[in-house]
C-alpha cells in the first residue's frame, strides 16, 4: 500500500510529508526530489522506481504531489487516490498552489490522516468529509450523540456521498450534457479517428434521499422499448440537425452513485444524487458524431525561404445554432522570420512565442464558411531536419451535442417528503467542445 | 487563514521560544506553537527535543490541537520511546471516550506508534474497538490490526486477533468488510503458507454483497482479494464472473482495471464454446478503451496493462487499433506504449492505417520516440507480409529524408527485413550503400555491413566498401568488428581472386591485434576453416539462414500469466514479477491463473477449448527486453547459436578437444597410449574423479534422486578480496547447468556493480547471463545468486580437466579465483544409448581407450547405483548377473558431444565395484 505522501513546490521544496509506513525513510523525500523534480531529462514516466522505492506523481500547475511505496501496490489506484486527493484539496480551498497548500497545511494533514490509513484509501468525498472536517477547525467538539453517529454511519454507509436531512425549499436540479468531440483528419480530408467523450453533469438540489432515474436516447434502450410495441421506428422519422432518435453508446461509466448491477441487468441509470455539483456519468461514441466544423488548408513551399498556407473552415450544423469561441490554430516553422495574414472574419496574428498564427472568431453560424491566407518568410538555414509540419488544431464550442445524445427524462421520487416529480425544476443544457480536433497538413 | 507563516519562522532560538509557547496557559497560544512545530517537522527540521512538551498538551479536548499532537507522536514516537509512552493513558482514556470519532482517532494513531513497549498496551483498546458499536470505529480498528501485525506479528496472532478480524469480513457494515479485507490480505501476504484468507464459496458471496455496498476503494480491496481466489468449477466461476462485470462501468479506473483482473483470470477456467465466454469477451473491450480517456497517468497504466491484456487474448481488441493512435499532445509515456501496442495490434485489415500513421510519426521531434516509429515500420514488414512492400518503400523515403537517427534506425529494420524475405528487397541495396558515409552508431554500421557481407556478389564495389571499414577497425564497436570480420569472409567466399589480400588482413587484425576473446576465436575459427577445407567454409559460412519469425518480443508464457494475475499493480507496470522490485517475503509467491476445468460435464467443452486453432499459444522466445529490440541479435553473444556465424566456433571447441589437448589428455591418463582412432578420446582421470564423487555421497542415506548438489564451500575468502567473500556451487537443473553462489560483503561499504566472467575451459563453460545482483550489497549482507551457465564459451583444455578460472568484478576491483566443478554437470540428460548402438560402439572401441579402477566402500546394490547415477544423467543400458556379480552397462553424454561408455562389475556383498570404461567420441555437427 501506499507508504508515504509528500507535496513539493516546483523547486523542489517538501511543503507536506506525511509517512504511513515504516518502510519509507526520510530519504525517500529527498531521493524523489534529486531523481525526478531536478532531472535534466524531461519526465520519461509517471512512475519512477528509485533503489526498489516507486513512486507515483502527478503534477497540478507547479506543485507536485508524489506517493511512495516499497511494495506492489495496485498502481491505478494510487493514481486514482492522487487525482481524489487533488479533488478533495480543491474543493476544500480552491486553486492547488504553494500558497494555498501551505495556508492550509493543518487541514491537509487532518484530511490526509482520515483519507488515507496505513496506506489505504478511505472514505473521500467531500461531502462527507465537510460534515466533521473544516477549515475552521474541527466541528466535534459540540456535536450532540445523534449527531456524531450521524457522522459515522455516513462516512462508512451505503450511502456515504449523502447526508440525511438536507433541505430545500425550492427543489430544482441542473443537467449539463458537456461533451469534447475529438478528431483526426488527414489533409485529404479523410476521418482518421473520431470520438466523443462526453459527461453529464449534475446540480442537484433537492430535498430529503429522493431517489433518481435518468434515461436518454441510448440506443439499446429505445430498440428494446421499439420491441416492446410502440409503432415509431427509432433512427428513422426525425431528420436534420443534430435530431437522432438514438445513438450508440460505445461505453460508459458511473459516479458510485449509480446502482451499476442494476445497469447491467436492464440498462436503467438509477440513483440517490449527492448534494450539490457532481458528474453522474462518462460516456463515449463513435458512430454517427457530427462534426461541427471541417478545416481544410493548403500548404505550399515556395522555394526555401517562404511557405504559402490557406485555411478553410465550413460549420456543419443547423444554421439558427451559433458557435462560439472558435480559434483555428495554425502551426508556422521555427525559422518564420515573418507572416502577413489576410482574413475574411475574425482576427488573425502571428504569436512568434507560440510559433502558430492564431486566428479568432467571436461567432459562426452553421452551414458558412471562412478562410485565411498567409505568407510565412522563413529564414535559411543550414538545418537538414524538415519541419515537421504540426496538424492545425481548432477549438470552438457550440450549443448541441456532437454526439447527438438527448436527455429523455429524469425523474425524481422522495417518498418520505412531500414534494413529487413534478415539482422539481428541471434545466438541461448542451454543450459541445472541441476536444483535441486536429487536421493535418 | 494564513497558517503559511508558521512555514518562515527561522529565528535563532525558536526551539527554546517554542519551549517557552507550548507550556503557555493560554489554549490558543498553545496550538499555534504546535502548528509551528509540525510546519517545522514538515520542512524536515528536527524538533524532537521539544517532545515532553508537545505530549503535555495531549490532554486536551480540543480536536484539533489533539489531531497535531498525535501527529508529532507519530513521527517522534521511535526516536523517544521512553517518553512516548507517556502518552499510552491517553490513548486508552480516549479509546473509550463518548464520541465516536474520538475513539477511532485514538486507534487509529496508537497503531503508527510503532514502540514495543506501547503494543502491550495496546492490545486491551483494540480488542474492544474491534468490537464497538459504531461502524466507524471498527472500520479503523481493522486497519489497525495490519498495523500491529506489521510492528508485532506474533503478539497479533496470540492475542486472537486474527480470528476476530475474520468475523468482521461477516459485518454489516460494507466499509468494515472492506477495510477487513485489505487487512487479512496484507497479513496473508507474509504468510504465504497459512490459511488465513480462508476464501471459501459463502465468504466469496459476502464478499460479492458487499462489493455493490461499499465505496470505490472498498470494492479496489474486495476485487484484488477475489482475484487470489480459485473457483471450483467453471459453474461458480462463470457465476463469480456476472456480478463482476457490473464495475466494468465504474468512474474509477482502478475499480474496472481490478475487475478486469478477476475476469481474465476466471475466463480461464469457462469453455470457449460457451456462449458466457464470447459475451465477456466482448465486454471487456470498451471499457480498456474508456481508459485511455482518464488522465495521462491513468492511461499510462491502463497501457501497460493492455499490452499484457493484448498478449493473452489478441482478440479482445483487434478491432480498436484507431483509439492507440497517437496524438500529438500526448504524454512521451503515453505515446511509446501506443506504440507498442499498436504493432501488436497491427494485422492484415488494418495495416495500411497503421503504416500511414507510423510514418507520420517518424517525422515528429522526441528522437526516442521517430526510432521506435521507424522500427514499428520494420515490424510491420515482418509481422504482415502482404505489407512488406510498402514498408520497404515508406522506410526509403524516410532514408531520403536524411535525418540521421531515422536512417540508422531504417537500415537496421531493413536488414531485418532481408533476413525475413530473403531474395526479395535487394534492389534498395544501392540506396542503402549511399548513406554509408552518415551512419556512426554501432548497430547501424553492423547492419550496413551485414547486408554488403550478404549480399556482396551483388554489390561490385563491396570491398571497397568494406575495406573502408577496416581503416578504422580498432576504434569500432565489437559488434561492428565481428561483423566487418565475418563479412569480409563472406565476401572472400564469393569473390576469392580479389579479396584474399583483405581477408588476410582482417584476419591479422583479428587474431594478433585484438585483445578481444570473441573476435580472436571467431577469427582463428575462419583462419582454420578457410586454410583446412575451404569448401566446408563455404558451407558453414554461406549457409542458408533460418527465416527470422515475428513475434520475438512476447513476453514469456509463465511470466505473462504471473503477471495477468497482477493486473493493475506495479507489476504489470514493470512487467516484472514482483519479486523483481519487492523486498522481503512480501508479494513474492507467484500467482497462476486457474486451470480450465476438465472434468466431468465440462470435459468435453473444454477439449474443444483446447484444441481450437486461435489457443495455440505462439512459440516464444523467451526475452523481455523492449518491443522493439533487435530481432537478430547478428553480432557476438553465444547464445544465438541460430546465427550461423557462430557455429564454426562451437566445432572448433570440438576440435580443439582433439586436436592440441589430447595428446597431453590421454598422456596424462593412466598411462593409456596415444589414441590410435582420431575420433576417440579419453578423458579417463577426471570422469573416474567424477564418479568417485558421485559415490562418496553413495553412504549417505535417503539421498533425493536427481542431480547431487554438493554444499556450498567457499572460493573466495573475504581476505583475498577486499571483503567479498564468494562461497558457491555448481547445480544441474533440469538440463540448465547453474553456478549458485553466495555473495557477502565484509567490508565497510557498499558493493555494486557486480559482473562475472570465466576464463575459457575444457567443456566451454560460459556465463549464459548477467549476473543478476540487482541491489548494491551493503555491509554485512549476503546474496544467494544462481547463474545460469552455457556451454557454447571458448574451449581450452585446463589442468585439472574440471578446473574453471573465475573473475568477478564489483566497484572496488576485479577479483580472480578457480573453483573445480563436479564432472557430472556436463553430463546431458540425453545421454541413453540405444542397446544396439551401445554394443555396436563397445566393440568398436579399441583396448587403447579403456581405463579400469576401483571404486571402494560403498555400500549399494545394483540397482540403487543405477538409479543414483541416472540422478546425474548416466543411464544404465543394461544389466546382467554372472556368477553372483552383476553387471551394469552404462552410458554418459558430454556436453561437448563426447560419449563414455562404461561397465560397472559389483560383487555382492563386497562394498568395491569394478569400473571398465570405454570412451568414444562422436562429433556432433
Amino acid at each position: 500500500m501506499i507508504g508515504g505522501l509528500f507535496i513539493y513546490n516546483h523547486k523542489g521544496e517538501v511543503l507536506i510529508s506525511r509517512v504511513y509506513r515504516d518502510d519509507i525513510g526520510r530519504n525517500a523525500v529527498d531521493a524523489f526530489r534529486v531523481n525526478v523534480i531536478h532531472a535534466r531529462q524531461q519526465v520519461r514516466s509517471p512512475v519512477t522506481n528509485i533503489a526498489r522505492t516507486s513512486f507515483f506523481h502527478v503534477k497540478r500547475s507547479n506543485i507536485w504531489l508524489a506517493a511512495v511505496t516499497k511494495q506492489n501496490v495496485n498502481a491505478a489506484m494510487v493514481f486514482e487516490f492522487l487525482y481524489k486527493m487533488c479533488d478533495v484539496m480543491t474543493a476544500y480551498f480552491g486553486k492547488i498552489s504553494e500558497e494555498n497548500i501551505k495556508n492550509n497545511f493543518v487541514l491537509i494533514y487532518e484530511l490526509l490522516d482520515e483519507i488515507l490509513d496505513f496506506g489505504y484509501p478511505q472514505n473521500s468525498e467531500t461531502g462527507a468529509l465537510k460534515t466533521f472536517i473544516t477549515q475552521q477547525g474541527i466541528k466535534g467538539q459540540h456535536q450532540t450523540k445523534e449527531e456524531q453517529s450521524q457522522i459515522t454511519s455516513q462516512v462508512t454507509g451505503q450511502i456515504g456521498w449523502r447526508r440525511e436531512g438536507i433541505k430545500y425549499r425550492r427543489n430544482e436540479l441542473f443537467l449539463d450534457v458537456l461533451e469534447s468531440v475529438n478528431l483526426l483528419m488527414s489533409p485529404q480530408g479523410q476521418v482518421l479517428s473520431a470520438h466523443v467523450s462526453g459527461r453529464v453533469v449534475m446540480k442537484s438540489y433537492l430535498s430529503g434521499m429522493p431517489e433518481c432515474k435518468f434515461g436518454m436516447n441510448d440506443k439499446i434502450v429505445i430498440d428494446k422499448q421499439g420491441k416492446g410495441g410502440t409503432t415509431d421506428e427509432p433512427g428513422k422519422s426525425e431528420l436534420g440537425g443534430s435530431g437522432k432518435q438514438s445513438i450508440a453508446i460505445d461505453d460508459c461509466t458511473f459516479h458510485q452513485c449509480v446502482r451499476l448491477s442494476k445497469f447491467d441487468s436492464e440498462r436503467s441509470i438509477s440513483f440517490i444524487p449527492p448534494d450539490g455539483e457532481y458528474e453522474l456519468m462518462r460516456y463515449r461514441t463513435t458512430k454517427d458524431i457530427i462534426l461541427p466544423f471541417r478545416v481544410i488548408p493548403l500548404v505550399r513551399e515556395v522555394g526555401r525561404t517562404k511557405l504559402e498556407v490557406k485555411v478553410v473552415i465550413k460549420s456543419n450544423f443547423k444554421p439558427s445554432l451559433l458557435a462560439q469561441k472558435i480559434e483555428v490554430r495554425i502551426p508556422t516553422p521555427l525559422n518564420t522570420s515573418g507572416v502577413q495574414v489576410i482574413c475574411m472574419k475574425g482576427k488573425a496574428k502571428y504569436k512568434a512565442s507560440e510559433n502558430a498564427i492564431v486566428w479568432k472568431i467571436k461567432r459562426m453560424a452553421g452551414m458558412k464558411e471562412s478562410q485565411i491566407s498567409a505568407e510565412i518568410e522563413l529564414l535559411p538555414t543550414n538545418d537538414k531536419k524538415k519541419w515537421a509540419r504540426p496538424p492545425i488544431s481548432m477549438n470552438f464550442e457550440v450549443p448541441f451535442a456532437p454526439s447527438g445524445l438527448k436527455v429523455r427524462y429524469l425523474k425524481v421520487f422522495e417518498s418520505k417528503l412531500n414534494y413529487s416529480d413534478h415539482d422539481v425544476i428541471k434545466w438541461v443544457r448542451y454543450i459541445g467542445r472541441s476536444g483535441i480536433y486536429e487536421t493535418r497538413c | 487563514m494564513t497558517d503559511s507563516k508558521y512555514f518562515t519562522t527561522t529565528k535563532k532560538g525558536e526551539i527554546f521560544e517554542l519551549k517557552a509557547e507550548l507550556n503557555s496557559d493560554k489554549k490558543e497560544k498553545k496550538k499555534e506553537a504546535v502548528k509551528k512545530v509540525i510546519a517545522s517537522m514538515t520542512v524536515g527540521k528536527d524538533v524532537s527535543a521539544l517532545f515532553p512538551d508537545v505530549v503535555n498538551c495531549m490532554q486536551t479536548d480540543n480536536l484539533e490541537l489533539k489531531k497535531l499532537v498525535y501527529l508529532y507522536l507519530m513521527n517522534y514516537a521511535k526516536s523517544q520511546p521512553d517518553m512516548a509512552i507517556m502518552a499510552v493513558n491517553t490513548f486508552v482514556k480516549d479509546c473509550e471516550d463518548p464520541n465516536p470519532l474520538i475513539r477511532a482517532l485514538a486507534v487509529r494513531t496508537m497503531g503508527c506508534i510503532r514502540v514495543d513497549k506501547i503494543t502491550e498496551y495496546l492490545c486491551e483498546p483494540l480488542r474492544k474497538c474491534l468490537k464497538d458499536e459504531d461502524p466507524y470505529v471498527r472500520k479503523t480498528a481493522a486497519v489497525c490490526v495490519a498495523k500491529l501485525h506489521d510492528i508485532n506479528a506474533q503478539l497479533v496472532e496470540d492475542q486472537g486477533f486474527l480470528d476476530t478480524l475474520k468475523d468482521l469480513i461477516s459485518d454489516s457494515n460494507p466499509m468494515v468488510v472492506a477495510n477487513a479485507v485489505a487487512a487479512l490480505s496484507e497479513i496473508a501476504e507474509s504468510h504465504p503458507n497459512s490459511n488465513l484468507l480462508d476464501l471459501n464459496p459463502q465468504t466469496i458471496n459476502k464478499l460479492l454483497t458487499a462489493l455493490n455496498e461499499c465505496t470505490e476503494w472498498g470494492q479496489i480491496f474486495i476485487l484484488d482479494c477475489l482475484a487470489n481466489y480459485m473457483p471450483r468449477d467453471d459453474r461458480e466461476s462463470q457465476s463469480i464472473c456476472e456480478r463482476v462485470t457490473p464495475r466494468l462501468s465504474h468512474a474509477n479506473s482502478a475499480v474496472v482495471l481490478s475487475a478486469v483482473k478477476v475476469l481474465m483470470k476466471f475466463m480461464e477456467m469457462l469453455p470457449k464454446d460457451l456462449d458466457y465466454y464470447g459475451t465477456l469477451l466482448k465486454k471487456l473491450a470498451p471499457p480498456l478503451v474508456t481508459l485511455l480517456s482518464a488522465e495521462p497517468e491513468l492511461q499510462y497504466v491502463a497501457l501497460r496493462n493492455i499490452n499484457l491484456i493484448v498478449q493473452k487474448r489478441p482478440e479482445i481488441l483487434k478491432h480498436e487499433m484507431k483509439v492507440f493512435f497517437v496524438k500529438y499532445n500526448d504524454p512521451i509515456y503515453v505515446k511509446l506504449e501506443k506504440l507498442d501496442i499498436m504493432i501488436r495490434l497491427a494485422s492484415q485489415a488494418n495495416i495500411a492505417q497503421v503504416l500511414a500513421e507510423l510514418k507520420e510519426y517518424a517525422t515528429e521531434v522526441d528522437v526516442d520516440f521517430v526510432r521506435k516509429a521507424v522500427r514499428a515500420i520494420g515490424r510491420c514488414a515482418i509481422k504482415v507480409e502482404q505489407s512488406a512492400e510498402r514498408c520497404v518503400s515508406t522506410l526509403l523515403d524516410l532514408i531520403q529524408t536524411k535525418v540521421n537517427y531515422v536512417v540508422q534506425e531504417a537500415i537496421v529494420v531493413i536488414k531485418d527485413i532481408f533476413r525475413k524475405y530473403p531474395n526479395k528487397y535487394e534492389s534498395v541495396i544501392a540506396t542503402l550503400c549511399e548513406n554509408l558515409d552518415s551512419l556512426d552508431e554501432p548497430e547501424a554500421r553492423a547492419a550496413m555491413i551485414w547486408i554488403v557481407g550478404e549480399y556482396a556478389e551483388r554489390i561490385d564495389n563491396a570491398d571497397e566498401l568494406l575495406e573502408s571499414f577496416l581503416e578504422g577497425f580498432h576504434d569500432e564497436s565489437t559488434q561492428v568488428q565481428l561483423q566487418l570480420l565475418t563479412a569480409i569472409v563472406k565476401l572472400f567466399l564469393k569473390k576469392p581472386t580479389e579479396t584474399q589480400e583483405l581477408v588476410q588482413q582482417v584476419l591479422s587484425l583479428a587474431t594478433q591485434d585484438s585483445d578481444n576473446p570473441d573476435l580472436r576465436d571467431r577469427g582463428y575459427i575462419y583462419w582454420r576453416l578457410l586454410s583446412t577445407d575451404p569448401v566446408a567454409a563455404k558451407e558453414v559460412v554461406l549457409a542458408e539462414k533460418p527465416l527470422i519469425s515475428e513475434e520475438t518480443d512476447l513476453i514469456e508464457p509463465t511470466l505473462l500469466e504471473e503477471l495477468i494475475c497482477h493486473i493493475g499493480t506495479l507489476a504489470s507496470v514493470y512487467h516484472k514479477p514482483p519479486s523483481a522490485f519487492v523486498e522481503g517475503s512480501r508479494g513474492v509467491q507467484h500467482k497462476r491463473i486457474p486451470a480450465r476445468a476438465g472434468s466431468g460435464e465440462s470435459a468435453e467443452s473444454s477439449d474443444v477449448g483446447q484444441s481450437g486453432p486461435s489457443e495455440a499459444p505462439p512459440a516464444v522466445i523467451p526475452s523481455q527486453g523492449d518491443l522493439l529490440g533487435d530481432l537478430l541479435n547478428l553480432d557476438l553473444a553465444p547464445p544465438t547459436a541460430t546465427v550461423p556465424s557462430v557455429q564454426p566456433s562451437m566445432q572448433m571447441g570440438a576440435m580443439d578437444l582433439l586436436g592440441g589437448g589430447l595428446d597431453s589428455l590421454m598422456g596424462a591418463g593412466l598411462g593409456v597410449a596415444p589414441a590410435a582412432m582420431p575420433t576417440a578420446l579419453g578423458i579417463a582421470p577426471a570422469v573416474g574423479g567424477g564418479l568417485g564423487d558421485l559415490f562418496d555421497l553413495g553412504g549417505g542415506v535417503g539421498m533425493p534422486t536427481g542431480s547431487y548438489v554438493a554444499p556450498k564451500t567457499v572460493w573466495l575468502p573475504a581476505m583475498k578480496a577486499k571483503g567479498l567473500e564468494i562461497s558457491g556451487t555448481f547445480a544441474r537443473r533440469g538440463g540448465i547447468i547453474q553456478m549458485d553462489l553466495t555473495l557477502t560483503n565484509k567490508a565497510m561499504s557498499v558493493m555494486t556493480d557486480f559482473a562475472i566472467q570465466f576464463n575459457r575451459n575444457s567443456f566451454g563453460l560460459a556465463p549464459a547471463g548477467p549476473l543478476q545482483v540487482l541491489t548494491p550489497l551493503s555491509p554485512n549482507q549476503t546474496i544467494d545468486v544462481s547463474l545460469p551457465l552455457s556451454t557454447s564459451g571458448p574451449v581450452m583444455k585446463m589442468e585439472p580437466l574440471n578446473n574453471l578460472q573465475v573473475a568477478v568484478k564489483n566497484n572496488i576491483d576485479v577479483f580472480y579465483f578457480s573453483c573445480q566443478y563436479p564432472l557430472s554437470l556436463i553430463f546431458v540428460e540425453d545421454g541413453k544409448m540405444e542397446r544396439q548402438v551401445f554394443l555396436a560402439t563397445w566393440k568398436d572401441i579399441p583396448n587403447d581407450n579403456e581405463a579400469q579402477f576401483q571404486i571402494k566402500d560403498i555400500h549399494l546394490n545394483s540397482d540403487a547405483a543405477s538409479n543414483k547415477l541416472q540422478g546425474s544423467n548416466i543411464f544404465t543400458i543394461a544389466k546382467r548377473t554372472v556368477e553372483g556379480q552383476d553387471m551394469l552397462y552404462q552410458s554418459v553424454k558430454l556436453t561437448n558431444g563426447i560419449w563414455v561408455l562404461a561397465e560397472m562389475r559389483i560383487q555382492t556383498g563386497n562394498p568395491n565395484y569394478t569400473v571398465n570404461e570405454n570412451q568414444e567420441t562422436w562429433r556432433m555437427l
